[in-house]
């Protein structure tokens, strides 16, 4: 199972979990089961045409998704997984 | 949706920035061009327009820097109106000091006893000096890497400098996530729409040293993008408040071709940016995520400006044409915006008239590395004038 990094504005959501293990072989079954776990998620990562909303940013194992596959990236089963705002730095 | 004036930085619910708004009507009503003018000469002129008050004790004093009607520039560039916004001079020689100094009294507001950032060099440094004054502690964060004179400059005021084995947007990650489980003053994460503010001041000083006009183009570095879109909100708060008369100025963004994803979906009419890893002498510009890049993007085309890119060669010939035209030596992100000014000026974007503005952003004691090796190196002589007749005269002319 992987392990992912929820930041403060969906917590929540998880009963102020900050990390939770998910299974999924690539994001986008791991957004679906963490949707499963916790109702309402996957509308605050993912938009109506299943994209990753603008505002945020998806690392797995240290790499941003967008240099990856998106959501169609794999995820292995000891993956680390973080969702993070978009809004930072500069 | 509203939020209190506390240290959080996007929306709850869809993560978005948080934008500080004011009592623009309230403001309107007073007689501001006079409240500015009896001001101090620094950022804090404009605390009206700011999200907090000025704390006199830890005061650095940002801002109220040179604008150069730049002449000789200008006869290069068949511009008769175009100004420089030198704003290496600063209490740490960059643009960093006015974002910090608003920083830094937020994080004194809020009770924050460290005070950090993810930083390019430039932000490190002035975070490691407002601290220094105001008795925080301070942890900087930067890429392995970067230009010397920065990282030894931001050592002198004592802070924490953690070097990350990455590129400034795993630096960046890095710190979002710290930020999530520390609390900690990070500048440009949890106070990131306090810090942004400062930027305003950029537009607002320019409008006042114009003679309380906008100028009818700006052009900006693009890192992150959030200096151009602030430069901007400051003139539209301007006029808001009737300050200005009108705004009709265009923006222009300038980025490094080793870094360019928001003038690469400029010039592909793309809405979204994609990300980069960035390979650029142009550190400072190096953001190959940058948060505010859908934002540049929509100022630019609806203003009627341009975002454009120029390469490492450029960079440099822009910085040895601003320091022989008008004896301003800035560093990478300069040379990127005045390379980007005259592909402007050969594009024909302005008119012989038209008033330009070029934000020329830090100094170039900081970024030796990049020119040194590309300059005329001294002539060495023996102290005899027949030496002198000899080796020098001719080369002097």
């Amino acid at each position: 199972m992987a392990t992912i990094r929820i930041p403060t504005p969906l917590r929540k959501l998880t009963a102020d979990q900050r990390t939770v293990r998910a299974d999924g072989g690539t994001l986008v079954e791991l957004v679906e089961d963490l949707e499963r776990q916790f109702p309402g998620i996957k509308s605050r990562i993912v938009d109506g045409d299943g994209n990753v909303h603008a505002f945020v940013n998806i690392f797995v194992d240290d790499e941003d998704v967008r240099f990856l596959q998106g959501l169609r990236t794999p995820v292995g089963p000891e993956a680390e997984v973080a969702i993070i705002p978009a809004m930072a730095g500069g | 949706m509203l939020y209190p004036l506390d240290p959080i930085y996007v929306c709850e619910r869809c993560f978005g920035p948080l934008e500080v708004v004011y009592d623009y009507e309230a403001l309107a009503a007073q007689p501001l061009r006079s409240v500015f003018a009896s001001g101090p000469r620094s950022i804090w002129r404009y605390e009206p327009l700011l999200p907090v008050d000025r704390i006199a004790e830890i005061d650095l004093q940002p801002g109220w820097s040179p604008l150069v009607h730049s002449q000789r520039l200008g006869r290069a560039l068949g511009l008769r109106q175009l100004y420089i916004k030198n704003d290496s001079v600063n209490p740490t020689w960059s643009f960093k000091d006015r974002v910090v100094g608003v920083a830094i009294a937020a994080a004194r507001r809020f009770g924050f006893e460290v005070v950090a950032c993810a930083s390019t060099g430039n932000l490190a440094h002035a975070v490691a000096a407002h601290a220094a004054r105001a008795g925080l502690r301070a942890c900087v964060f930067i890429p392995k890497g970067l230009e010397r004179g920065k990282v030894v400059a931001t050592a002198a005021y004592g802070p924490t400098i953690v070097e990350v084995e990455g590129n400034y947007d795993e630096v960046n990650r890095l710190c979002a996530e710290i930020a999530e489980e520390h609390r900690w003053a990070f500048v440009n994460v949890n106070l990131r729409p306090y810090y942004s503010e400062g930027g305003k001041t950029l537009g607002f000083e320019v409008a006042e040293q114009l003679g309380w006009r906008a100028p009818d183009h700006v052009v900006v570095p693009v890192a992150s993008g959030s200096l151009l879109v602030k430069i901007h909100k400051g003139l539209q708060e301007l006029q808001r408040t009737g300050v200005i008369p009108d705004l009709r100025t265009r923006v222009h963004g300038a980025q490094a071709a080793g870094c360019a994803p928001v003038a690469a979906a400029f010039a592909e009419g793309r809405e979204e940016i994609h990300p980069v890893k960035p390979n650029t002498i142009a550190r400072s510009l190096a953001i190959g995520a940058p948060a505010d890049g859908r934002y540049v993007l929509r100022l630019a085309r609806d203003t009627g400006g341009r975002v454009l890119a120029v390469t490492d060669e450029e960079i440099v010939e822009g910085i040895r044409l601003l320091a022989e035209t008008e004896g301003i030596f800035t560093e990478t992100a300069g040379g990127v915006t005045i390379g980007v000014l005259r592909a402007l000026a050969g594009q024909d974007a302005f008119a012989p008239d038209d008033v330009v503005v070029a934000y020329v952003t830090g100094i170039g004691l900081k970024t030796l590395e990049a020119v040194e090796t590309r300059l005329t190196p001294p002539i060495t002589i023996r102290p005899a004038l027949r030496e002198f007749e000899r080796a020098v005269l001719e080369l002097v002319g």
